[in-house]
């Protein structure tokens, strides 16, 4: 398997190099691709029927537990199979559809990459290895839909969907985490044995909050669900396969996925439905007031994605059953409308519904593809529709609580799709043909064949079913729900309960068609929509988080030198001060021990020099006193006896003096621009850096200093340094290296103010 | 045979040297500077072996016993910081052959970059703290140099800004090694570790450790501390900037880690949650900097701070696999960033500007430059498989371990507000349409450059990118490293012996 998805990315990073040679036949080859994926895996089905699990593994990042391990049992053989067949639709019908945009080559290689990860998502064992292809999904996604990158919907639907769906992701990967703790692996396939181990731990409920924001956010599920319908950006093909048949199902295959591993549960049951039940009906209302045929497509998704995990929720055999045929159903007839959608866009130059109308004859073929799957999608008999929608029924109707509600949830939802699938798949090609931008006119092969395929596909899994889903379906509600069902799929139940549900959903539908306008006429004064609105709390949480950004950023990037100044050292006596004042001795500091009237002196004159610079407003004088300043540190250096230091003190500081005085003739006058305000501010803050370090300091030598370093140097100077001055050797023997770096320094100084005086580069080069 | 160990710093010096006696001759700078970087990197591949297979090696530099003289160490974590400084460092030089202007590269540019790297060098192998506040200073004045070369007013406005806090950093610095030698009475990094347990007073200490990490954290440039980067990152000419952003404040962040696992690790409760925290409004404050801006440069400035936060982040949480995780997130940053600024470069190069307002459709004809932007850019916004996740991964699952959820979620909300500041920068100058419209496809200047000279701006970009590849596909030999340097640092004995020739 790990060599199907590296020929994947392979075939795919080479897709725009194929496509400038062959533009004409692109499609068909591209097509090829998903095809020889699906017919690889269709060649295991026997296997995976006869209920074996085909793993496979190499080591990735061992130590870290992250392999490339992959498993393929019902569950992921079904999904890849529907990528695949879907994919090899939707591949060919692109070469057709987007021949006319600018760079297919690249439409390829993102479409061909996603491909290759979602089939790396759904067969992955490993959590991380999984992770990994979920967010390459997404980063796919997110070039597709902004394929059409110069329109500025385009882009900020991709940004949408980008942000949205990484944000779960990696709330997912915490979630990955912190089940990998508890269950000491980051194998799932080694999840299984510990469930009671997993449920009772005390990370569980976070466990199960992480990876259900994974799921929701991937599978647009309440509240995370107005990326979808924007998403609609994106090429058709794209719509039809990342955004209804594939990517948007990797949340309920992730929940399905975890489902026997640490599910169960309360928390995890109860969530799933909640969330699952409200996207289903929201979804189907806010449907209601659209007319462009790929966000009507859109919102029925999300509401078919909502009843999904609602499937999920209730957790039972049976709708885990429904579950199942629900998932193959939908990706066949949404996949083919979708393209059905986009032959309109196409072939007629509108998307708007209310603009199309009596195509039957035009698009004879088109048509039939169209109502196949528009029958599936109101789940009238014989389609794969219609058995999924009488198993949601039957299921709904097991349910302890709140049974009735649920079922009246399902029954308006599922009206209201009846409703949108008479308006995208019926409604164009009868009635009064309309005047159309461009002169309609049936589709090119290339782009009938998917379609065609698609439906026939959803006529003959329903004519059938033992055939066709019948042993998939047995093989992965093992791998849900870790049992075997033992329920067979037939078309026809008999005249029950559930049939007249079916009927009675048909019915409401269409009545919701013909009566529409006076409906959303009611709507409108509740106004729903408002309440609804899908990206308005993204759009509140976007627009705070940059106004906070750049509000804290003028705050601390100011731009002035004294702040950042002071902001740096209130951290540092903030820091250091807290700990200074735990210190038992710090009351009992004496600091008139030794101390002689020399240094008493000196200090009063230092001290009164520092108030001089302060206070001067003559530059001159200033500059003196700190003269001054310099001075006495070099008297404290002989009453300490180093008189080379001092020497070396008095030097420096004559020469500072000197050369401050030249420079002082060619500066401007001083200004005082400081206000009494701050200057009060200063004086406090520059007269706790200097208590404070005092402090430290006399803590630092109340104690007697224990160093052999000074032992040592006075005892090696002269007897293998060669010198009688030990600070000399010091300088140059035993810490040359120090000097050499001071040389260096000062040589680097030596060119910079070499170049700085002689370089000046004008504004306007580069 | 150690003496390998001291080549990192003599090899830039030698050849910064040998340049001065060229003096303006540009020629033979540009030939020498690229000999400089391959020796470089000859010599840093070599010790990084030898300190794989031999372990921690010292050398005692005028064979004065330490703890007397100055001892140069190298372990894993040494090793692997010369490495990439060495590879940045070869990078730079390369791109700067094609990119710089001529009037910079007679005033001394390659010289000071060597001894730039110099600094950076002696930084990371001394092990002496007073030794290595010299390094600081030789990096420092050969930045401030590279910063205001040129002397653009813009320029001149950064450098003081960026001096002044730096030297604000050395004087802090330089004050806690005065304070240390009165507590311990030695200045040698690992007699410091040996004697700092029998300290008395304890929290004497305690506010020792804390006047280093201001110190350090303001060469970090870690939250509330890092005012100089974005004043200052995005005057210069963006190799300059590249390098900077790749080894500067990495530079901080190494020194952090080197004294809080060493010498400071007395009271890791109090000092490491201090850590905890600054980790936490590093990484916040940075990213939320990078969303307010749309100077290309300024945004990646303040994701470098953003990003520091993560590091830290590894050491505070101090467990085995967190420190592993900071020297891989370390390994992994210093490739990306020195790349993003490469790349915008030459973004600039071609549409005349760094602000997004005023670019765009830079992917529509140039799609191989797009995909060179994305891979550092996703890389740095964590996306899989690339080198910046797996240096997510660690340091989340290492917070997780440890049940500190705050700062693990705040990770997490910046990992995704980092993806959203890349894709900004995707968005505005690749995919957008020029605001110009269609016809400035490219700006003249650009068109007029030689092709070699194309080439040796794109070749050091396509080189890190595929490092960045490397590192995100085949992992674990980097995590593994990560990990035998983590736990070196952890079990400092090894280091003390060493040192000390116990």
């Amino acid at each position: 398997m790990l060599n199907l998805i590296i020929i994947g990315f392979f075939a795919s990073a080479f897709a725009p190099l194929i496509y400038k040679r062959t533009k004409k036949y692109f499609g068909w080859i591209a097509a090829s691709f998903p095809l020889y994926m699906f017919i690889s895996f269709i060649l295991k089905y026997n296997e995976i029927a006869s209920g074996k699990i085909i793993k496979e593994a190499i080591s990735w990042i061992p130590s870290l537990g992250i392999n490339f391990s992959f498993l393929l049992d019902g569950l992921s053989l079904t999904f890849v199979l529907i990528i695949t067949l879907i994919g090899t639709a939707v591949f060919l019908y692109a070469g057709s559809y987007m021949k006319n945009y600018e760079h297919t080559g690249r439409f390829y290689l993102y479409i061909g990459v996603f491909m290759t990860s979602m089939i790396g998502l759904v067969l992955s064992d490993n959590m991380i290895t999984l992770f990994v292809f979920w967010e390459l999904t997404s980063i796919s996604s997110y070039l597709l839909i902004g394929f059409n990158h110069h329109k500025e919907s385009s882009r900020k639907s991709a940004l949408q969907a980008l942000l949205v769906t990484g944000g779960g992701g990696l709330a997912l990967m915490a979630g990955l985490i912190l089940l990998a703790q508890v269950s000491g692996s980051f194998e799932i396939s080694a999840l299984y044995d510990i469930h009671d181990k997993i449920v009772s731990s005390k990370l569980y409920p976070a466990v199960v909050i992480l990876i259900l924001l994974g799921a929701f956010t991937k599978s647009a599920q309440f509240p995370f669900h107005f990326w979808l319908p924007n998403a609609m950006e994106a090429p058709t093909p794209v719509s039809a396969y990342l955004h209804s048949a594939t990517m948007v199902k990797a949340g309920i295959y992730l929940i399905a996925r975890f489902n026997h591993a640490i599910g169960g549960t309360v928390i995890w049951q109860d969530t799933i439905l909640i969330a699952g039940t409200i996207t289903m009906f929201i979804a189907a209302l806010l449907a209601f007031n659209q007319t462009d045929l790929k966000k009507l497509l859109a919102y029925s998704t999300l509401s078919v994605l909502g009843t999904l995990t609602m499937l999920l929720g209730i957790g039972s055999n049976l709708a885990i059953k429904a579950f199942f045929i629900f998932l193959v159903a939908h990706s066949l007839y949404k996949g083919t409308l979708f393209l059905v959608a986009g032959i309109f866009d196409h072939k007629t130059g509108t998307r708007n519904v209310s603009m199309l109308g009596g195509l039957k004859k035009l698009l004879p073929v088109t048509m039939t593809a169209a109502l196949l799957a528009s029958f599936s999608m109101m789940g009238i008999i014989p389609l794969v529709g219609f058995i999924g929608k009488e198993t949601v029924y039957s299921s709904i109707l097991e349910v302890e609580n709140f049974r009735f509600l649920l079922l009246a949830l399902a029954v308006i939802s599922n009206a209201f799709v009846v409703m949108v699938t008479i308006l995208v798949g019926i409604k164009p090609f009868f009635g009064k043909l309309l005047p159309t931008l461009k002169p309609p006119q049936e589709a090119p092969v290339k782009m009938l064949i998917g379609p065609i395929l698609l439906a026939v596909f959803g006529l003959l899994t329903g004519l059938f079913p033992n055939v066709f889903i019948q042993k998939l379906l047995d093989r992965s509600t093992i791998s849900i729900l870790a049992e075997e069902l033992g329920i067979t799929v037939k078309l026809w139940h008999g005249f029950n309960y559930v049939l007249l549900l079916s009927f009675v959903t048909l019915l409401l539908g269409i009545g919701l068609y013909y009566f529409r306008k006076q409906i959303l006429q009611i709507l409108e004064n509740l106004s729903l929509s408002n309440y609804l609105k899908p990206s308005f709390w993204y759009e509140r949480i976007l627009n705070g988080t940059l106004s906070f950004a750049s509000l804290q950023t003028k705050i601390l990037q100011n731009g002035y030198l004294r702040y950042y100044i002071i902001f740096i050292i209130i951290t540092t006596l903030g820091l250091t001060g807290y700990t200074l004042f735990k210190i038992s001795g710090i009351g009992s500091l004496d600091i008139t021990t030794d101390l002689t009237i020399y240094e008493l002196i000196i200090g009063i004159i230092i001290i009164a020099s520092t108030f001089l610079v302060i206070t001067s407003v003559s530059r001159l004088k200033a500059i003196v006193a700190i003269g001054v300043v310099g001075f006495c540190i070099g008297i404290i250096f002989i009453l300490y006896s180093a008189p080379d230091l001092a020497l070396t003190t008095f030097a420096i500081e004559t020469l500072t003096v000197i050369l401050f005085v030249l420079v002082l003739y060619r500066l401007p006058k001083y200004l005082q621009f400081s206000n009494p305000g701050s200057k009060i501010r200063d004086a406090i803050i520059a007269a706790s850096v200097g208590i404070f370090m005092t402090m430290i300091v006399l803590l630092v030598t109340a104690g007697e200093m224990q160093s052999e370093l000074k032992k040592y140097f006075a005892e090696a100077s002269l007897a293998e340094g060669k010198g009688r001055n030990i600070v000399n050797v010091i300088l140059v023997d035993f810490r040359a290296i120090d000097t050499l770096g001071e040389i260096t320094v000062l040589a680097v100084a030596a060119i910079g103010v070499y170049a700085l005086l002689k370089l000046r580069l004008k504004e306007g080069d580069k | 045979m150690n003496l390998i160990i001291v080549l990192p710093i003599i090899v830039p010096l030698l050849f910064a040297v040998i340049m001065l006696f060229f003096w303006k001759n540009i020629k033979a700078h540009k030939i020498l500077n690229v000999i400089a970087s391959i020796c470089s990197l000859a010599v840093a591949i070599i010790l990084i072996s030898n300190v794989n297979t031999l372990g921690i090696l010292a050398l005692q530099v005028g064979s004065w016993q330490a703890p007397f003289g100055i001892s140069i160490v190298a372990d894993l974590l040494t090793s692997i910081m010369v490495l990439i400084t060495s590879v940045i460092g070869l990078a730079t030089a390369i791109y700067s052959l094609g990119s710089m202007d001529e009037q910079r590269e007679k005033f001394f540019y390659y010289p000071l970059l060597q001894f730039l790297l110099m600094g950076i060098n002696g930084a990371f192998l001394t092990g002496d703290i007073f030794n290595l506040y010299v390094w600081f200073e030789v990096m420092l004045i050969s930045s401030f140099v590279l910063l205001a070369l040129g002397g653009k007013r813009e320029q001149l406005e950064g450098a003081i800004k960026y001096v002044t806090l730096n030297l604000l950093s050395s004087a802090i610095f330089l004050a806690a090694v005065g304070i240390l030698y009165g507590i311990v009475g030695t200045l040698n990094m690992a007699d410091v570790a040996r004697k700092i347990p029998f300290v008395e007073e304890k929290e004497l200490v305690t506010v020792v450790s804390f006047l280093f990490m201001v110190a350090f954290g303001i060469k970090a440039a870690v939250f509330p501390l890092f005012f100089w980067l974005p004043a200052s990152y995005h005057t210069p000419p963006i190799a300059v900037s590249a390098i900077f952003a790749g080894l500067l404040t990495k530079v901080g962040v190494y020194a952090l880690i080197r004294v809080f696992t060493l010498i400071f690790i007395q009271d890791t409760n109090f000092t490491h949650t201090v850590l905890l925290v600054i980790a936490g409004f590093t990484m916040l404050t940075g990213v939320l900097g990078a969303a307010s801006q749309n100077d290309m440069r300024k945004i990646l400035s303040f994701h470098i701070i953003s990003q520091i936060g993560y590091m830290i982040m590894g050491l505070a949480l101090f467990s085995p696999l967190a420190i592993a995780g900071a020297i891989f997130y370390i390994i992994h940053h210093i490739i990306v960033k020195t790349n993003l600024f490469l790349v915008s470069g030459v973004v600039d190069k071609m549409k005349g500007s760094f602000n997004l307002k005023k670019i765009g459709g830079l992917y529509r004809y140039y799609p191989l430059l797009g995909l060179l932007f994305l891979i550092p850019a996703l890389s740095l916004a964590g996306i899989p498989p690339l080198s910046g996740f797996w240096a997510k991964f660690v340091v989340i699952k290492a917070g997780l371990e440890i049940d500190q959820a705050l700062i693990v979620i705040v990770a997490l909300v910046v990992g995704i507000l980092t993806l959203f500041s890349m894709t900004k920068i995707w968005n505005e100058a690749f995919w957008k349409d020029d605001p110009k419209g269609n016809e400035n496809k490219i700006i003249d200047s650009f068109s007029a450059i030689k092709l070699s000279k194309k080439v040796l701006m794109f070749s050091p970009i396509i080189i890190l990118a595929l490092i960045t590849i490397i590192i995100g596909f085949n992992a674990e030999p980097f995590f593994n490293f990560a990990n035998n340097a983590a736990s070196q640092l952890l079990n400092p004995s090894e280091y003390i012996s060493k040192v000390l020739g116990l």
